[in-house]
């Protein structure tokens, strides 16, 4: 228990990290993802063509190469990030991939007819993306979304390559120096715990959007 | 008074109509029959600026009038649809205030009172705030007859009102259609129901399919 205590501040500021990614990857990706969904949809095919290619690049390779690539490559052409932003970079680029997939999805499945009545009414464009599709999509995507939410908090732990100090990191460190399983057990305990707290607000989500079909 | 002058609609290379020509007067009802696949629905698109002319004019009052770039002036041609296509997602109250709010910038409470006044006409007062999926087909139209309204157009165009409907409900929508007549609404009316028609129309319009 003593022990347990110990560990803990180390354990929790790692934990800090691995939600700090989390929070300011999901900030960033979930609205870019709806725009480059929104692109993905469009009739300009050049436009749609790169967003496709973008798309496949993120999605056909690790996410640990990209996170590899973005702070150990491109300092070689010139390009240099610290740690962290370096970290969020290669987060958001490649999870607004994943969610443009899941946000193009819903957004085909919204009735052509929605869009025309809107337009009759008189409704912009951004209006009717706004105040007609968003809503919509948002709950049909909502479980795939969950799902990919759920990944964002395992993944984060990937950052421990770049030498950041995240959750996973903190307990390997430990572990190593003290020579017992015990903090990578309370590593495995704080990663249920978030996806619970997660889980549970997906959950909530869902159910807010439950009262129309 | 809308006049359709020579119109022509085809997609790829395949004629719907050609030299199509129509005149509405104010306050009447125009019945526009055919068979299906005779075009009257694209016809009723291209009023509504929802499908181009291939060739054609229309006039509205005299003046030259394209429902697709005309978006930003004064509501001119309200549609209900054949499925009707409420947004699932909002109130039938908000569903009618919409559009007001947002295209005409009226005030929530201008815009909540006129919606409220529609409702009360298309005895549906106690509907505002259920969701579409509460309601029955009849109420559906009714309350993509208001939400038409609220945005005060000039003509009032309708796909097929009477083809989501139990036959008893036809009696309704006529009731409804004539009820706006009184009140001065020009409205056009696309059906296959040629009784329906008979029943209502001031002027009926045929199309017939194109020989291709
Ligand atoms: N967007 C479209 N693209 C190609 N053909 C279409 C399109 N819309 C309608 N058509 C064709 O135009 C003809 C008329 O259709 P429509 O106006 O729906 O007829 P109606 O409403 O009288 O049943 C049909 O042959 C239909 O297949
Ligand atoms: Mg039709």
């Amino acid at each position: 228990m003593e022990y347990i205590l110990q560990i803990l501040p180390s354990l929790l500021s790692g934990a800090r990290m691995t939600l700090s990614i989390f929070f300011w990857t999901l900030l960033g990706a979930l609205p870019l993802g709806l725009i480059v969904g929104l692109g993905l949809t469009s009739r300009f095919r050049p436009f749609k063509a790169v967003l496709r290619l973008y798309v496949w690049l993120m999605r056909g390779t690790p996410l640990l190469l990209q996170l590899i690539f973005v702070f150990y490559g491109l300092p070689m052409i010139g390009f240099t990030l610290e740690r962290y932003p370096a970290a969020l970079f290669a987060f958001i680029l490649n999870y607004t991939a994943y969610f443009a997939e899941i946000f193009r999805g819903g957004l085909q499945s919204i009735d052509p007819g929605q869009y025309e009545s809107a337009k009759v009414l008189r409704l912009t464009y951004w209006q009717t993306i706004r105040k007609i599709v968003t809503p919509q999509v948002v709950k049909i995507v909502l479980p795939s979304i969950g799902n990919e939410v759920i990944n964002l908090v395992k993944d984060s732990s990937l950052v421990y390559v770049i030498g950041l100090g995240d959750l996973l990191r903190a307990g390997n460190v430990a572990t190593s120096r003290d020579v017992t399983l015990v903090p990578l057990v309370l590593v495995g305990i704080i990663y249920l715990l978030m996806t619970a707290v997660l889980t549970f607000v997906l959950r909530k989500c869902e159910q807010h959007y439950s009262y129309w079909k | 008074m809308l006049e359709l002058k020579n119109i022509t609609k085809s997609f790829n290379q395949r004629i719907v109509w050609k030299n199509l020509s129509l005149k509405i007067q104010d306050g009447q009802i125009l019945c526009v029959v055919g068979q299906s696949g005779g075009g009257k629905t694209t016809l009723l698109r291209c009023i509504s600026g929802l499908e181009r002319l291939d060739k054609g004019q229309m006039l509205l009052d005299g003046q030259p009038f394209d429902p697709i770039a005309s978006r930003n002036n004064d509501a001119v041609i309200g549609v209900v649809f054949q499925d009707f296509q409420l947004f699932p997602h909002l109130t039938v109250l908000e569903n009618i205030t919409l559009a007001p709010k947002l295209a005409l910038k009226e005030s929530n409470q201008t815009a909540v009172e006129a919606a409220r006044e529609l409702l009360t006409k298309l005895s549906l007062a106690d509907k505002a705030d259920l969701y579409p999926y509460q309601l029955s087909g009849g109420q559906k139209q009714r309350v993509a007859i208001a939400r038409a309204l609220a945005m005060k157009p000039k003509i009032l165009c309708y796909d097929e009102p009477t083809s989501a409907l139990d036959p008893g409900l036809r009696d309704k929508v006529k009731a409804i259609i004539l009820q706006l007549k009184a009140a001065g609404m020009t409205q056009i009316v696309v059906t296959h129901d040629w009784e329906f028609a008979q029943q209502i129309a001031d002027q009926t319009f045929k199309i017939e399919p194109q020989k291709q």
